[in-house]
């Protein structure tokens, strides 16, 4: 199996794993967590094609790559200001929840680290 | 042999990710996250992407995880009453079946990918030479999609406006951050003055080497980032209140530059963004020159967040 | 000669993926944290340094070596720095640790 094929496989497991927990996971810092995940395995799947387009002299197609430069780019912007969107919550509210009504009872943790 | 490497590379990979997902603790799933950003570097690599395995290596791995672990440190009270809120196990089965489907669907068109594969290889091959530039990704994202790259630096610029508009009233225009107090004798004081003139020659050399090598603006720009994040940490200067005119001519200069460019192209070379035959390498060269203050500018910015402190008038 | 740079590369190359080893298993066994950065930072520091050493007969250019030596000296001010600050760290949290 080639190494393109190998890294497209593991990107699309990446994939699904990071959708799973951008689902399952309650703390919106782990859904920024898990959207990154899956961010990493699609630029990791456009690595294995843009891989199996060498040619020409290069070890890889340019273009794919080129955009794949960008994508990382602009996914670090985004995870920024998600973070800053988080942060700005949890001032102005004292809690990160997502849902419309904040449970009743919520008991803090005797011994958080 | 590269086989082996490349399949214990993809197990880690998934463990890492496993972690990062799955992991109780949320300060440990941000320091699994970062330590799979840095083998995903070694993945790129092995898929001759040395470029991109840059691009990841500072970006990913280093601003985004310093970005999410200054961020767990500031969320820590609230991980408990997030855990009361975990869906049941019908919404977490049915997640997992959904990224299952998507996994599968995915790995099926992987496999079914067409067999000599489509490339646009040939074709930057064959036109690199009118560009001056022996890097074939500068080439792309200067001269071939250059369109891609402006518009790249004006998402940077929006979503930079958009950390700074979480300011609370009173901050507006004020310093981002809080202010950073160290020991002016410490340890981290002493890195904070031996590194960046390093660290300046290497982003320098990273960004002019990206003409011909592997490199290019945005690794270099991510590096001169870091160095100012350094000394902003280690308390030996202050976050810029964000009202400064300077900092805004910074932020702003580069796309106009840009931009500036391309309506000079579309004037002499009859489209926006061409470059008039043999100016191609100075014009590049302008461009990132343009863009390298502006980048780092961003960067930094992006991950010391919004102002926080009221400006002094 | 070439087969003797290459019995060099290999055993230098080997005891620092050696040490490496060790510094990891020092991590994960070691009680707290003063030893596993004990751990780490001597092992990680002549393990990158016997990497870099068994590598230094293979680079195409002076330049390159240079870079390696360089890169290798970074790691190491950047490891001593890192591990002074955890440690500090550390003791002012858990002075009893």
């Amino acid at each position: 199996m080639s190494a393109a094929t190998l890294f497209g496989l593991c990107a699309t497991a990446l994939i699904g794993l990071g959708l799973y927990g951008l689902i399952a996971n309650p703390h919106p810092l782990r859904k920024i967590l898990a959207f990154n995940v899956v961010g990493s395995g699609v630029f990791l799947l456009l690595g294995a094609i843009a891989r199996r387009g060498a040619g020409a002299g290069f070890g890889g197609d340019p273009v794919p790559q080129a955009l794949l430069i960008t994508g990382i780019v602009v996914a670090f912007s985004a995870t920024a200001l998600a973070v800053a969107l988080l942060l700005r919550l949890h001032d102005a509210s004292g809690s990160v929840t997502l849902a419309s009504e904040v449970p009743p009872t919520v008991e803090p943790d005797a011994g958080s680290p | 042999m590269m086989e082996a490497l490349n399949a214990g590379l993809a197990l880690l990979l998934l463990a890492l990710a496993a972690w990062t997902i799955v992991g109780r603790d949320a300060f440990a799933a941000v320091a699994g996250f970062v330590a799979y950003g840095l083998l995903l570097t070694l993945a790129w690599v092995q898929l001759s992407g040395v470029d991109v395995a840059l691009t990841e290596a500072a970006i990913g791995g280093g601003l985004t995880g310093a970005l999410l672990i200054g961020a767990v440190a500031r969320l820590r009270d609230t991980e408990a009453a997030a855990r009361a809120e975990r869906p049941k196990a019908l919404t977490r089965t049915l997640a997992a079946l959904v990224a299952g489907a998507v996994t599968v669907a995915l790995a099926i068109s992987i496999l079914a990918l067409p067999d000599p594969a489509p490339t646009l290889a040939p074709d930057v091959a064959a036109n690199i030479g009118a560009t001056g530039v022996g890097n074939p990704i500068t080439a792309v994202l200067l001269a071939f999609r250059a369109m891609d790259t402006l518009l790249e630096a004006i998402v940077l610029v929006f979503a930079l406006i958009g950390v700074w508009s979480l300011a609370p009233d009173r901050a507006w225009g004020g310093r981002p951050g809080p202010l950073h107090l160290a020991d002016p004798n410490g340890i981290l004081a002493y890195i904070a003055r031996v590194l960046p003139p390093i660290g300046i020659i290497v982003g320098m050399y990273i960004f002019w080497a990206g003409a011909d090598h592997p490199g290019g603006k945005f690794q270099g720009a991510t590096i001169l980032a870091a160095m100012w994040l350094l000394v902003m940490m280690a308390g030996l200067t202050d976050a810029p209140p964000i009202s400064r005119a300077w900092l805004r001519i910074g932020l702003v200069a580069g796309p106009l530059v840009f931009i500036a460019i391309g309506l000079a192209g579309a004037v002499a070379a009859g489209a926006f963004l061409a470059y008039p035959d043999g100016y191609a390498k100075p014009l590049i060269i302008v461009i990132e020159l343009a863009l390298m203050p502006t980048l780092a500018l961003i960067l930094a910015l992006l991950l010391v967040g919004a102002p926080q402190r009221a400006g002094e008038r | 000669m070439s087969v003797a740079l290459d019995l060099l590369s290999i055993v230098a190359v080997v005891a620092g993926a050696f040490f490496f080893l060790a510094g990891t298993v020092g991590l994960l066994r070691f009680p707290d944290t003063f030893t596993r950065l004990h751990a780490l930072t001597k092992a990680d520091n002549l393990g990158l340094g016997l990497v870099v050493l068994g590598l230094l007969p293979h680079v195409g250019s002076a330049l390159a070596g240079l870079k390696l030596i360089v890169i290798w000296l970074l790691v190491l001010l950047s490891g001593a720095v890192a591990s002074q600050l955890i440690a500090r760290a550390t003791r002012q949290r858990d002075p009893d640790a």
